[in-house]
């Protein structure tokens, strides 16, 4: 349990700055990882898990952007680091794959080019046809059939599942400690996400990498994950283990979101479970906690929900950390049963 | 079922022609989107089209919709032959079947305020509504659960549920009788998913709608559908009502597609048994002969290969007698 | 074998030119290319022959006898059909053409494109003249303002939002609102009869004297370059910014390829492949006549040539620059859909 985390996120702070005014993208956001686990970041459009992940390795663009915290990679400060420290660390020991496997790939060299170039950059002095030799086993790790032919074909003439599997046979290349998933299957049939989520879980078993998995899907979470961390508002308001998230969520957020997916996944006809509302704007975030305007449980009571931005603290009795003001008393009473 | 059909397609097919570079030269291919179907619509459901990418469900959404004519096969609305009408009948159609998009983001004008995106409808029609254009925009937005006095706001002023209810008023102005919905959520975020989905649950009710509702995720179909179409490769391979096909699907696509929905429930996979199927959904231009799903399949014999199976009555112990299959060895049969 | 992994910015797959080359995508559009020349022609043929201007009337001045201009017109031929005249003309840019006959026959060789009786040339001949001026014109200022409109517009989306960048936003959009007859006479009078820096421009053929011809086209290469260059910055700059966007370059940099390797292979590669074809085209209408800039530095160039055919209704000169100008664009449009293919392995090439 104490041993030091891969990964160790704290504090992280990232805005940017709009000609509409400052957007808190992420507001003290703190989780770590270790090898050989897959952590969930789960959150819906504009909750920050995007640009958290973007973060680590410092892809957010330059110019807008201001972070703060730090971000330690085996005990390193990646937020301290200079460039050719981080371009050591991307695609080497970090690497990252994106949502969209269409937009992903560079359309205008091979795939194969594509893969050796990420070869090549960290193993300088390789020569042409060993990294070959390392991208065309790579590629037929990921499964792509033939792929003596396919490796010197443009991305295009491979179908979204297919581009996906080269994506991270780009982005596993060279055996990363970690590996930041941002959305990997959400542009896929659900059959090619299946495929895709079995890969990733297949090579992790192989190779003891650490996943961090940027999803907006509760399913796919529960299939995928150790521990999640949920995201709203651009902060953390519960991080637990996947098994307590789903059997007993401990922010009214999880509870609404658990409710609204259960819901849909069960019902027969008949009404849904909803959360009222829309999300927060991040250029605009309210003074205490984000979701108190759409939150079934915080009444006039309780006037700390809309005046003091809650601290993840611990449950009693469970093993989850949750930023929520009412927890202790109504929230608890609640159990799965209330969510079918 | 007892209602009556509203709807009808029978036999419809829609090829595209592929690869064409220029006047002169002939199409390489055809890309057979729809090959085939028979589908019928009754008055106040909803009928589900669920299916991946490439499968012709968009393609059969439009051609429902009259948005695009078949290249064969004829669509009936109440009895009556739709399938080539022009000109001025195809504009009094447009005023029973309208459409929802998938992306509310790219579906409305950005400079035209919400209240000529809702009106917009009506103006082409040329039609003015009983107290004037305004209440009556004001009254469908009110029913779609927008405040009326958002009237002079512009699109990008909402949110995308927000949007899509936008999108929903201006398919109400005409009074339709059938909504082709194409995706009409799947571009949203989980919790207001649910939101547009009661809404137009609550529409349906209210109104007497009757829904062609297309979707690639089976949960959202399930809730909303009372029979479900399967499609793969412009085929209808599995209709049935939710209940049975997701207790126990028939078609070996049916029951591969719905163990690969994640459920937000850890561990579960493992009872349900997923079956991941291998390969990719073959190229619609010039598919396979026999079964198409036949190459992805696990149950497959020679005759898959060789004969396309015909989309029968399932006879099956588990289903409902009006469910039909396109299988030679369906699943769970006697 | 595959491509280089080291290979250079914009290096051309000549592998691929040679397979695109004997493939019936080039057969396809050279044949196209024909065909939409063939149909210019025609359309400008006849759209010179259907104004209500006597040719023959107008070969000779205002005292003319009629008994000339009747000769004249039998010796054009437009005494002739319509049809006729224009496959006299047509046959005439292959064969040549014989005006007249006997003592006072005279012979335009193939190409011809007819006989200017205002300034007694064949066209082809004036052509011919005009045509190198307006050459060292384009190419001189192309290259300039590429490098110029390509080079700011990195540099200003490079530096999105800061000082470099609105700078080139304001210079850029009085760049393109200002109109190169204003512009270019502002630089004469300024750089010529104010400060007197260069003596007025005369024109001479490189081959002649350099240095005349030098300090002719400097000042017409600049003032085109330069507002030309402002367009191509605001595509440069848009095209980049967007690139930078793209998740492939995103995905790019979480590789550890280092900034300069990005901006070459993903960023400029993607963002400059559309301007290439722009550019090829406006290069060629260029070449079709610099009208504006030709006159106000008065250099005998096909612009200038094509101005005064219109204000002393030289119609045979008019219909040859015309179809001159239009050859270009039409080739432009070719050659660029080629390189286009070449460059965008998306393009489908059958």
């Amino acid at each position: 349990m104490e041993s030091t985390p891969l990964l160790s996120v704290n504090n992280l702070s990232v805005e940017f700055s709009t000609p509409d005014g400052i957007v808190h993208a992420v507001n003290d956001v703190s989780f770590s990882i270790e090898a050989g686990k897959t952590l969930g970041i789960v959150g819906e459009s504009g909750s920050g898990k995007s640009v958290t992940a973007s973060s680590i390795l410092k892809l957010n663009s330059g110019v807008t952007a201001s972070t703060s915290g730090s971000i330690l990679f085996k005990g390193d400060n990646i937020l301290g680091a200079d460039d050719k420290k981080i371009r050591q660390l991307r695609g080497s020991e970090i690497a990252m794959i994106f949502q969209d496997p269409l937009s992903a790939l560079n359309p205008y060299y091979t795939v194969g080019h594509q893969i050796i170039e990420a070869y090549k950059v960290h193993h300088r002095g390789v020569k042409k046809p060993e990294a070959r030799k390392v991208a065309l086993e790579m590629l037929r790790r990921v499964g792509i059939p033939n792929p003596e032919a396919r490796i010197d074909e443009f991305p295009h003439q491979f179908s979204g599942g297919m581009r996906q599997r080269i994506v991270i046979a780009t982005a596993l290349i060279n055996s990363p400690k970690l590996l930041i998933a941002d959305e990997p299957t959400t542009a896929l049939d659900v059959t090619v996400q299946a495929q895709i989520l079995d890969l990733m879980k297949d090579i992790q078993k192989e190779n003891g990498m650490a996943i961090i998995l940027i999803t907006h899907d509760l399913g796919v979470v529960a299939e995928t994950c150790d521990d999640v961390a949920v995201m709203y508002g651009g902060r953390i308001v519960e991080k637990t283990s996947v098994n307590e998230l789903f059997t007993t969520p401990t922010h009214p957020y999880s509870f609404g979101l658990l409710g609204a997916v259960r819901s849909l996944d069960k019902s027969a006809r008949g009404s849904l479970r909803t959360i009222a509302g829309a999300p927060p704007s991040l250029l605009h975030l309210p003074s205490g906690c984000s979701f108190m305007p759409r939150c079934v449980f915080a009444n006039d009571g309780h006037s700390k929900c809309s005046s003091i931005v809650p601290e993840l603290e611990l449950v009693p009795s469970t093993h989850s950390l949750s930023a929520c003001h009412l927890r202790k008393d109504a929230l608890l009473k609640l159990t799965t049963k209330d969510l079918l | 079922m007892s209602s009556e059909v509203l709807l009808e397609g029978k036999n419809l097919v829609k090829h595209f022609p592929h690869g064409t570079k220029g006047l002169m030269s002939k199409p390489d291919g055809l890309v057979q989107a729809v090959d085939g179907l028979n589908i019928v619509l009754r008055k106040g459901q909803t009928l589900g089209i669920v299916g991946e990418s490439g499968c012709g469900k968009s393609t059969l959404a439009r051609v429902l919709a009259r948005l695009i004519e078949p290249t064969s096969g004829s669509i009936f609305l109440e009895g009556q032959d739709i399938t080539h009408v022009g000109g001025k009948d195809l504009q009094l159609l447009r005023r029973d079947i309208q459409m929802i998009f998938q992306d509310p983001f790219s579906s409305l004008n950005p400079r035209h305020s919400v209240g000529e995106i809702i009106a917009s409808p009506l103006r082409i029609q040329k039609i003015v509504p009983k107290g004037g254009e305004k209440p009556r925009v004001q009254e469908l937005m009110d029913l779609v659960g927008l405040n009326p006095e958002h009237y002079n706001r512009y699109p990008h002023e909402f949110s995308g549920g927000q949007r899509q209810r936008i999108g929903i008023a201006r398919a109400l102005a005409l009074n339709p009788k059938v909504i082709v919905a194409d995706e009409p959520v799947s571009a949203l975020d989980v919790s207001i998913q649910a939101q547009i989905l009661n809404l137009l649950e609550q529409l349906q009710h209210d109104l007497g709608l009757s829904y062609v509702f297309i979707a690639h995720d089976l949960s959202v179909v399930r809730h909303i559908a009372d029979e479900v179409a399967v499609m793969y490769l412009g085929k209808i391979v599995e209709l049935a009502q939710p209940a049975g096909l997701y207790s126990s699907p028939a078609h070996p696509y049916s029951k591969a597609l719905l163990s690969a929905v994640p459920l937000a429930e850890p561990r579960s996979t493992h009872m349900r048994g997923r079956i991941v199927l291998e390969g990719d959904v073959p190229s619609p231009i010039n598919p396979p002969i026999g079964c198409r799903f036949a190459a992805r399949c696990w149950k497959a014999q020679d005759i898959c290969r060789a004969q396309e199976p015909p989309l029968g009555p399932a006879k099956s112990l588990l289903k409902p007698e009006d469910s039909l299959v396109a299988c030679h060895f369906p699943e769970n049969s006697n | 074998m595959s491509a280089a992994v080291d290979t250079p910015f914009f290096y051309f797959p000549v592998a691929r030119l040679l397979r695109i080359a004997l493939t019936r995508f080039i057969v396809r559009r050279i044949f196209f290319a024909l065909v939409l020349l063939a149909a210019v022609s025609l359309f400008t043929y006849l759209l010179f022959a259907l104004l209500p201007t006597d040719p023959a009337a107008l070969t000779c001045g205002k005292n003319c006898k009629p008994e000339l201009i009747a000769a004249n017109r039998v010796r054009l031929g437009y005494d002739k059909p319509i049809y006729e005249q224009y496959w006299q003309f047509v046959r005439g840019i292959f064969a040549g053409r014989t005006y007249g006959s006997g003592d006072i026959a005279f012979k335009c060789p193939a190409p011809s494109l007819g006989y200017s009786f205002n300034q007694h040339e064949c066209v082809s001949t004036l052509i011919g003249k005009t045509f190198p001026v307006t050459a060292y014109l384009s190419l001189g200022s192309f290259v300039l303002w590429m490098l110029l409109g390509v080079g700011t517009g990195i540099i200003a989306a490079l530096h999105r939002g800061k000082w470099q960048d609105r700078l080139t936003s304001l210079v850029t959009s009085i760049g393109v609102s200002l109109p190169t007859f204003y512009v270019g006479l502002l630089v004469l009078f300024s750089v010529v009869i104010w400060l007197q820096w260069l003596p007025f421009p005369h024109y001479a053929s490189p081959t002649d004297n350099l240095h005349d011809f030098l300090t002719a086209m400097i000042l017409p290469w600049i003032t085109l370059a330069v507002l030309s260059a402002a367009s191509y910055t605001r595509l440069t700059r848009n095209g980049v910014l967007e690139a930078m966007n793209e998740d492939f370059v995103r995905f790019g940099v979480a590789k550890g390829l280092k900034n300069r390797t990005v901006m070459r292979k993903y960023v400029l590669r993607a963002a400059l492949i559309p301007i290439v074809t722009i550019a090829g085209l406006d290069f060629a209408a260029l070449l079709g006549g610099a009208i504006v800039t030709e006159s106000v530095f008065s250099l005998p160039g096909m612009g200038r040539l094509a101005i005064r055919s219109v204000t002393d209704s030289d119609l045979p000169v008019l219909v040859g620059t015309t179809l001159v100008a239009a050859v270009f664009i039409v080739m432009a449009n070719a050659i660029v859909d080629i390189i286009y293919g070449v460059l965008d392995p998306r393009v489908r090439l059958k």
